[in-house]
């Protein structure tokens, strides 16, 4: 007995002198290729799903400390992917992001909620090609390994952002409802 | 005109010729179009009849196989004969096949298929750029062949009507009689 409670006693006060509760909860650093921004919408009655191969994230969240989280996080709508090529050119064009006007989309989170029941939700502004509007973001997280997992989606009218003007304007043809989809991994502040 | 057509062979014929004559020349014009609304619409009409093709080409084998269709003429001669039952052969054939490889080829190129926009065919192959070029290699042959066959198989029939005389277009097309 007395053999392994010092090495433990040693462990302990190592690991609260290492790290302060404050920062044992905190987790900032992003881990891309284990992040993802996706998009689901309809053509035709034909459910398609895209992705932005292009985005950073600055994030900091707290799940003890909603108030102390924030992120901004930036995309590329020029690396928009569906699968067709036709349609990832097409989305480049004024009608669509007019990527050369408008090249970067972003999300600003103004506040941060617990719901309970581990649920988060994220209150801040979406900005898409110039258009910016309020938005609220439900959202999971989930520990995997030593660093947290943020998972979430939410429903968007593209035609509120300009998204698909003149002719694609037709919803019968391309649908007004796009449901975004995310995964942000981060690892713990070092 | 001793064991004539049912009136459901006549139907089904007529019906999927008009058919085929909507989607067939819709394809060719729609598919070297610039992306755009229309575009999206063209194509899927275009889908959406060839799955009405498809089911009506499984219904009108169901039909067949229970009720046989009319002799040719004895007139005719034997290479004739041949060369018309091998081309109906070609028909019920290209009638799957050529369907079957547009449906595969939306999914290998990573598009499903909604029937009317409401009912998804499911996607029996994945995502796969090279099968899907394959495919619309294989769905343009075989539409190739099939211009071919429809060329032969309405000139037999105008010649048989104006040529021979005989009834082989009119127990098709009973308004004729």
């Amino acid at each position: 007995m007395h053999r392994w409670h010092r090495p433990l006693a040693v462990l302990l006060l190592t690991s609260t002198a290492a790290l302060t509760p404050a920062q044992a909860a905190e987790y900032s650093r992003f881990v891309a290729d284990r992040s993802h921004i996706q998009f689901a919408y309809r053509q035709m009655g034909v459910p398609s799903e895209g992705r932005f191969r292009k985005f950073s994230v600055q994030f900091v969240f707290d799940p003890g400390k909603p108030a102390a989280s924030r992120t901004l996080i930036e995309v590329d709508p020029a690396s928009a992917e569906t699968g067709v090529k036709d349609v990832d050119e097409e989305l480049k064009k004024d009608a669509w992001f007019d990527v050369r006007r408008y090249p970067l989309a972003r999300f600003e989170s103004s506040q941060f909620r617990a719901l309970g029941g581990g649920r988060f939700e994220i209150a801040g502004r979406l900005t898409i090609k110039g258009r910016t509007r309020d938005l609220t973001v439900p959202m999971q997280p989930r520990m995997d390994g030593g660093a947290i997992v943020l998972e979430g989606s939410f429903p968007l009218k593209r035609l509120e952002f300009g998204v698909g003007t003149g002719s694609w304007s037709d919803t019968a043809t391309v649908a007004d409802d796009v449901q975004v989809r995310f995964r942000i991994t981060l690892n713990p502040t070092s | 005109m001793k064991t004539p057509y049912t009136s459901t062979a006549i139907a089904l014929h007529w019906l999927m010729a008009v058919l085929l004559f909507m989607t067939f020349p819709l394809g060719i014009y729609m598919h070297d179009l610039p992306l755009s609304p229309e575009k999206l619409k063209l194509y899927s009409y275009h889908k959406w009849i060839g799955v009405t093709i498809f089911l009506l080409a499984c219904l009108r084998m169901l039909w067949r196989l229970r009720h046989p269709t009319p002799p040719l003429p004895r007139s005719m001669p034997d290479w004739q004969q041949k060369l018309a039952k091998g081309i109906h052969h070609l028909f019920y054939l290209l009638l799957f096949l050529i369907p079957l490889s547009g449906w595969l080829m939306s999914s290998a190129l990573g598009v499903q298929t909604v029937w009317f926009g409401l009912i998804p065919l499911p996607d029996l192959v994945g995502e796969d750029a090279a099968l899907g070029e394959w495919l619309k290699a294989a769905h343009k042959a075989l539409n190739i062949l099939l211009l071919i066959g429809v060329i032969v198989h309405v000139a037999a029939a105008v010649k048989h009507h104006v040529v021979d005389r005989d009834d082989v277009l009119a127990r098709m097309l009973p308004f004729l009689k």
